[in-house]
């Protein structure tokens, strides 16, 4: 009698006009009419959006975790893309 | 390289440094998250019945829309912790299993009756106010998942405890025999409330793992003394008398005394032989069976209706 499970979809809330979606958790649903549904149940009930996405899961592409220091770590020192690095005179203003 | 691994695992928490689903983690780091949460995500899904009891009885209508929202949160703070467990590697559909086989074991104070609308007061009050002392640290557990489910839940639970608190209120400022029914209510869930947390310390095996590993912040006993010096001023405001001959302030530890928790009754009660746990568990695997028509018939609906979509492209 065991039926197969719904699939997983990733839910996304745009809190209020002019912010983005954020990922908010998951939830299960048949179809992606019920999964819109469920999540204004779940994840809206005091006005927390103004908007969903959902996303099948299995959609969902990710980076390696162990590809993280390849990544990331060369924007490390790249110090240079950062305001900071150019040494300006106190005088000036507004830059 | 497993040792390698867990130095790294344990230099992450150790720097506050949260876990996320797809790093490496200990085998026992992953079972004992997912043992936690799913009895955790349980427990709020199941305890919605005892407060399910009574909405159709609610007093009025103020009472019964915050009860009926209140049993809706617990049901979305259940979602939110199935779908945290789920990033551990276990169905949801398993995880149901488990609970309707009664391997998986839920709060074991949801096994005992709400008998009078007082109930819905004092489990407000002390069940939720339990919950939330113990909640709010798991907030900041190393687990991301479970961390993020927990600042949701912990957002939504004082409401629960506020309107619970209010039921007191308006009872005890009643007739006399509202106010009894206050107390009684008081009698029967304060020491179900005060084992919520748990078993003492030293008989707590798995606590010092937990702890090290920052999924637990502060020990059972911890978090009970805590609940038991902010709840004696809130039984004060409300006339009520805590049913505990041995409490008393303590000047010295700066805490309030206590008498023994009957841990006999606590661990029957979680084997099973607590007053409600058969009609507790059988309305979970009711609900689940006479519902298989509909999660049948969703399915089908939706492999219909992609099918036609997949036959109109190949047309097109
Ligand atoms: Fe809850
Ligand atoms: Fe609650």
């Amino acid at each position: 009698m065991s039926t197969k499970e719904w699939p997983l979809w990733e839910v996304f809330i745009r809190a209020k006009q002019g912010l983005n979606h954020k990922h908010v958790g998951s939830l299960h649903a048949a179809d992606l009419q019920m999964a819109i549904e469920n999540a204004r149940d779940v994840y809206t009930r005091r006005m927390e959006g103004v908007s969903i996405w959902v996303v099948e899961s299995k959609h969902i592409h990710a980076s390696e975790p162990s590809e993280q220091e390849a990544l990331f770590e060369p924007a490390n020192d790249k110090i240079y893309r950062h305001p900071t690095f150019y040494n300006l005179p106190v005088e000036l203003n507004h830059m | 390289m497993e040792i390698k691994l867990e130095e790294i695992f344990q230099d992450k928490i150790d720097q506050e440094i949260k876990i996320e689903p797809r790093d490496w983690m200990p085998e026992k780091y992953r079972k004992t998250l997912l043992r936690q949460i799913s009895q955790h995500a349980h427990s709020e899904i199941v305890g919605m019945l005892p407060e399910g009891n009574w909405i159709t009885r609610a007093p009025n209508l103020r009472r019964k829309v915050a009860l009926l929202a209140k049993v809706q949160d617990e049901a979305g703070h259940g979602l939110y912790l199935y779908s945290a467990a789920e990033t551990l590697g276990m169905s949801r559909d398993e995880m149901l299993e488990e609970l309707h086989s009664g391997k998986a074991k839920y709060s074991s104070i949801f096994n005992y009756p709400t008998l009078t609308w007082a109930d819905m007061g004092a489990i407000g009050w002390l069940v939720d106010g339990a919950a939330i002392m113990n909640q709010v640290p798991l907030c900041r557990t190393s687990y991301g998942p479970y961390a993020r489910a927990m600042v949701r839940v912990c957002k939504e639970e004082s409401f629960h405890q506020r309107q619970g608190y209010e039921i007191m209120l308006t009872l005890t400022k009643g007739s006399e025999a509202q106010k009894a029914m206050a107390q009684d209510a008081l009698n029967r869930w304060w020491w179900p409330s005060i084992s919520m947390f748990g078993p003492n310390d030293d008989n707590s095996p798995n606590s010092a793992q937990s702890m090290k590993w920052k999924i637990k912040r502060f020990s059972n006993d911890e978090l009970r003394q805590k609940f038991v010096d902010v709840t004696v001023a809130q039984a004060e405001l409300l006339g009520l008398t805590i049913p505990d001959k041995d409490l008393k302030w303590n000047e010295e530890r700066g805490h309030y005394d206590f008498g023994a928790i009957n841990w006999d009754e606590f661990f029957q009660v979680v084997a099973g032989n607590g007053p409600c746990n058969k009609q507790r568990l059988k309305a979970r695997v009711d609900a689940w069976e006479n519902g298989a028509w509909v999660r049948e018939a969703a399915t089908a609906y939706a492999e219909k209706r992609e099918a036609k979509a997949n036959n109109q492209i190949e047309a097109a």
